[in-house]
């Protein structure tokens, strides 16, 4: 019987679905070498290779869901969710350096019940933007959800309005703020404060969008372009200013930093 | 489990139509023993009929609540523009592209001073529900929002919003506009304003739709009315992959006026008339009337930058969370 390769060694990729080596994954920061799909970060990886290495100082970080609804199997799948990404909730916050100058940041992790927000990723947002705001550095937030994390019902919802306000903190103090788009950037984030960030970049093809596809087919009339909803069509509509490679990150986000924001 | 408003009501509405009949007879009927004997039957079925809107109407479940909140004949931001203001003169488009008729608004005068008002419209028949594309805005409609807050801002004017709508346009077009972008910034603008502003959800709150417009000084919920982060059967279908558990999700989602109060995520409930707003909207515009004009009060003597303040600070506490 042929033995097979350990598993551990190749992936197939789910946009092109051929099987890559591991190491050349990982090494292209996992995009596809062979299709250019950008794979889905955890928030620590995103910080790890976006910010100066061990720049990170990591704030909030207890911050936790109370579950202030006693909403049916919140609690059950939010302790799932903790023991699968060991991080408290979808949203990592603190400083960091680009190239020695320090920045406000928050970065959504996916995996985390679809990187949904609530009170503990609002806040997260909010607390970033503010500190930015204080400090008198750029803030940067990478967003990575489904939208609002319907468990905490009204009280999500109420998570746009208080992020978008805590926008409002960074124009007044003069400080940038930017929003990197990654996949899926959607719905109750998308429509607060991702949307009203002074640019906007987005890795490419990631899903941007306000409603989920089957909704936006059921609402709208006629046939949906095959870009619909990709960052893409978010270029050719005015809404994003820049599709940016993963490896490019960095110094687009430095060169955004010097030319914008004083950056300590 | 009734679908809709009217199945859930039909039983008051049998009494009713039933009460109108005898009225009716006991008009024509010349024996006057007859005729007394047959208003009797008519003041007793009204007695229940009371009765029964009592007893419904104190106890209404959260998808009750959510049938009545969509009752189709609901008093509309229209019917509270005219029975709140006086001398409303709409203005409309956004000045990049288009009108939308699913977002009303314009200026007003309450108690003699010009405020600028605007809400989410919905149709009273088939043609007026297209054009006013069911009370789902558009991009164009949170843009001419914005716009009007910008008016609002510069003469110093009051600020007054109805929320009533199921959601935002989630269609192909309106993504095509930003839509996302369109709501966000209208939110931004609100928060930005130094004059007062009062939001009134009169029906339906639906989701990002809602608080688009919802960014106010004080927030106020009629006592019918839901406020919810998504539709209940949208989060059953997700969450159950079964749309027609409506119900559960109602409960669950904690979407009703007075759990809204409860969390502190609204200022007040406006008590609605006995049976629900639409069985007296002249009654509900009085008390909506006296409610934004109470709220406009407290207001009084702060300068821009306080009300600026206090909104935020309002806004910025709103969110429960262990740390």
């Amino acid at each position: 019987m042929q033995k097979k390769p350990p598993t551990d060694a190749f992936l197939q990729c789910d946009g092109c679905k051929k099987t890559l080596f591991r190491n050349d994954f990982e090494q292209n920061l996992r995009v596809c070498p062979n299709c250019g799909k950008h794979h889905r970060l955890s928030a620590r990886t995103r910080i790890e290779w976006t910010f100066d290495e061990g720049s990170f100082v990591e704030m909030d970080e207890n911050l936790h869901s109370v579950d202030p609804l006693a909403f049916p199997d919140y609690a059950e799948k939010y302790g799932q969710a903790q023991a699968k990404t060991s991080e408290k909730d979808s949203m990592i916050c603190g400083t960091a350096k680009l190239q020695g100058k320090t920045v406000a940041i928050a970065v959504s992790d996916f995996s985390f019940m679809g990187g949904s927000m609530g009170a503990v990723a609002g806040e997260k947002v909010a607390r970033t933007l503010e500190r930015a705001a204080e400090m008198g550095v750029p803030a940067i937030v990478f967003c990575a959800s489904g939208g609002a994390r319907m468990q905490e019902g009204l009280l999500s919802l109420m998570q746009m309005a208080k992020t978008t306000a805590t926008v409002e903190r960074c124009r007044e103090a003069g400080v940038p703020y930017i929003a990197v788009f990654t996949d899926p950037t959607m719905a109750g984030v998308l429509a607060s404060y991702a949307s009203v960030a002074d640019v906007i970049l987005a890795e490419p093809k990631a899903m941007v969008g306000f409603a989920g596809l089957r909704v936006s087919k059921q609402a709208g009339v006629g046939k949906v372009p095959d870009d619909f909803q990709m960052a893409e069509y978010g270029v050719a509509h005015g809404m994003i200013d820049r599709i940016v490679h993963r490896k490019e990150l960095p110094a687009v986000l430095t060169l955004l930093v010097e030319t914008m924001g004083a950056g300590k | 489990m009734a679908k809709s408003y009217k199945e859930w009501e039909q039983p008051l509405i049998d009494l009713e139509e039933n009460i109108a009949k005898l009225r009716e007879r006991a008009r024509r009927e010349i024996d006057p023993s007859k005729r007394i004997a047959i208003e009797n039957l008519a003041v007793e079925y009204e007695t229940r009929a009371n009765h029964y809107i009592e007893v419904m109407y104190a106890r209404l479940s959260p998808w009750e609540k959510v049938l009545v909140a969509r009752a189709d004949k609901r008093p509309y931001t229209q019917d509270y523009i005219s029975g709140c203001f006086s001398d409303f003169l709409p203005l409309a488009g956004d000045r990049r592209c288009a009108d939308d008729q699913a977002i009303l608004g314009g200026v007003a005068k309450l108690n003699g001073k010009g405020v600028i008002v605007l809400g989410h419209q919905k149709g009273r028949n088939i043609q007026e529900r297209q054009v006013r594309n069911f009370g789902y805005a558009r991009p164009e409609g949170y843009r001419k929002a914005t716009r009007l807050f910008e008016i609002a801002e510069r003469f110093k004017m009051p600020v007054v919003t109805f929320v009533d709508t199921p959601g935002a346009d989630a269609g192909v077009e309106a993504e095509s506009r930003g839509i996302s972008e369109a709501i966000a910034a209208s939110m931004l603008k609100m928060f930005e304003l130094t004059v007062p502003s009062v939001s009134v959800i009169i029906g339906e709150g639906g989701s990002g739709g809602a608080i688009g417009i919802a960014c106010s000084s004080k927030v106020l919920i009629l006592e019918h009315a839901i406020y919810s982060v998504i539709a209940p059967e949208g989060c059953a279908s997700i969450l159950w992959r079964a749309a027609d558990r409506g119900a559960d999700a109602a409960k669950a989602l904690r979407l009703t006026a007075q759990s809204a109060l409860e969390f502190g995520l609204v200022d007040g409930i406006i008590d609605e008339p006995k049976g629900g707003a639409h069985r007296d909207p002249i009654e509900a515009a009085t008390s909506v009337r006296e409610a934004i004009i109470s709220a406009l009060a407290g207001f009084e003597g702060k300068s821009g930058a306080e009300i600026k303040a206090e909104r935020y600070a309002k806004f910025r506490a709103m969110g429960i969370f262990g740390e």
